[in-house]
């Protein structure tokens, strides 16, 4: 790549982020001023700050799009080509069952887990919950458990794109339990737990996902995009709420094993 | 100065450790399962640092910026006791930060692309973009919502649980109505809405307003607000959906 050329993806994408910032801070300063019309307290540390996030958002978009997109997508075709998947047999020939997929679901495994760790957003909240928590809710306890969510929901997702069934019944059996998780769960970690359904699934997953979702709905015989491409990322949504749930049931009862004259 | 260097430096070693996994696995499936030559070494080592220094500076600005600001407002609200502005506020912050998500947009354009491929809508470039347009429109307004129902949540005291769980029974309901077609694409967009600027200004909003609001628990009413921002437009695009299609 010439270094013209890379300068000028940089700009780009450093205006397009600024263009998605902008309203935001259009939002929060106008009724900083207009409505609160009070100083901002450290105003001056606030602007440095979004000018750190635009920066850093810039940066990190720029580089997912030169590094891990168009490897994730061009693993994602890989893994799907019917000629993969039939190993050294002639590909026309084989008819392929639901268990010759495995590289795949090992594939969404292990990607929907390690893109989860570097979710930003993740970050953010697992942050915040540490801090509002007092320290018992741990930074690492929540991400490692919604990365196992996610990892787990995103292979189920391919395991249902390559079988075919009809995703309602997956989501719906998906809310039932977390229905009934909700009634055992400790309470402190409910809202917690469906807040961290819809913060894994922002820059990294996203893009990465889906593209191995239509990948896999255009290569499985059978399959319509439309209907069964999409859906992956509504799994990655559901299956952390129940692993967060299920983390905070099993802390609450390793503590009470620990002491077992302590109520709480 | 140098404070914020030694921060900077903890929050690089934090993003090395972050990224480790992916690249593990990237590099896994390329060398032992598909054996293929990396493409592009030279481009894939200055993004992996790009990535690298990104998520770093992110995180930093995160932490100067978008919590303070989340919080502080929250709590100039709170004091004001104006409740209408702050109602406004939280419409004004979901709508406009969801109306501009670049995933959105990408997801909208997609939808409407193979919508036109199934002959559900016309494909000629108006129609696709007017499909793509009101997807965005419900999902923002449907964001906007989400924000507004969740802030007078915390205002209330009430529980989370009563919202998620009367709000899954309506997209079960609603997807026994809705065209096949939409369903993937609305299930999806619960997904996308919630960008990575967008959740940490809702959480320290949320957590701000519960903190400082007498006899609200910031754990217990504080979280929640993302939760709810998810769900709405699974709701508002079946919705769209059963209109248009």
């Amino acid at each position: 790549m010439i270094l013209s050329e890379v300068l000028q993806q940089i700009l780009d994408t450093t205006i397009a982020t600024f263009r998605d910032v902008l309203p935001i801070a259009a939002i929060l300063f106008g009724f900083q001023f207009a409505v609160i019309r009070k100083p901002l307290p450290n105003f001056t540390r606030v602007v440095i700050g979004f000018v750190w996030v635009l920066i850093g958002l810039s940066l990190f978009l720029i580089g997912l799009e030169w590094a891990l997109f168009p490897l994730g997508r061009l693993m994602a075709q890989q893994l799907t080509d019917p000629v993969f998947l039939a190993g050294a047999n002639d590909a026309a020939s084989v008819a392929l069952s639901w268990s010759d997929y495995y590289w795949v679901y090992l594939f969404a495994f292990l990607i929907g887990f390690a893109t989860t760790i570097a979710e930003p957003s993740l970050i953010a909240v697992a942050i915040k919950a540490n801090e509002v928590s007092g320290g018992s809710i741990g930074v690492w306890g929540l991400r490692l458990s919604v990365a196992l969510g996610v990892a787990i929901g995103i292979s189920l997702g391919c395991y249902r794109i390559v079988v075919g069934d009809p995703i309602h019944y997956y989501i719906m059996a998906g809310y039932v339990i977390v229905v009934l998780q909700t009634l055992v769960a400790p309470k402190l970690i409910i809202p917690l737990a469906y807040d961290s359904g819809g913060v894994t699934t922002s820059t990294v997953t996203v893009p990465l996902v889906a593209a191995l979702g239509l990948g896999l709905a255009e290569t499985v015989p059978g399959r319509n995009p439309l209907i069964d491409g999409f859906g992956l990322i509504a799994f990655a949504s559901l299956f952390p709420i129940m692993s967060v749930m299920a983390y905070a049931q099993l802390t609450q009862k390793l503590a009470q094993k620990a002491h077992p004259d302590e109520q709480d | 100065m140098r404070d914020t260097l030694i921060k900077l430096f903890k929050f690089l070693i934090g993003s090395i450790r972050d990224l480790t996994p992916i690249i593990v696995v990237i590099l896994f499936f390329q060398l032992v399962v598909l054996q293929q030559p990396l493409p592009n070494i030279g481009q894939l080592m200055v993004g992996v640092l790009f990535v690298l220094f990104g998520l770093t500076f992110f995180i930093h600005g995160l932490e100067q910026g978008l919590f303070p600001i989340g919080e502080s407002m929250a709590h100039a609200f709170a004091r004001k006791g104006s409740v209408p502005w702050l109602l406004i506020f939280a419409f004004a912050l979901g709508f406009g930060t969801t109306v501009a998500e670049p995933a959105l947009i990408a997801v909208a354009a997609e939808a409407a692309k193979v919508a036109a491929n199934g002959q559900l809508i016309g494909s000629s470039g108006q129609a696709m973009a007017d499909y793509a347009n009101g997807l965005r429109m419900s999902v923002a307004f449907s964001v906007g919502i989400a924000i507004l129902l969740g802030v007078l949540r915390i205002l209330k005291g009430w529980p989370v649980q009563w919202f998620i769980i009367g709000g899954y029974l309506l997209v079960v309901i609603m997807t026994a109505f809705a065209p096949d077609e939409i369903i993937g694409i609305a299930y999806d967009s619960g997904g996308v809405t919630t960008s990575t600027i967008t959740v940490p200004l809702v959480t320290a909003l949320g957590v701000g307003l519960a903190s400082s609001i007498k006899g609200r628990n910031p754990m217990i009413d504080g979280f929640g607000l993302i939760a709810l921002a998810s769900l709405t437009p699974m709701i508002f695009v079946m919705a769209y959906g059963m209109i248009v299609l």
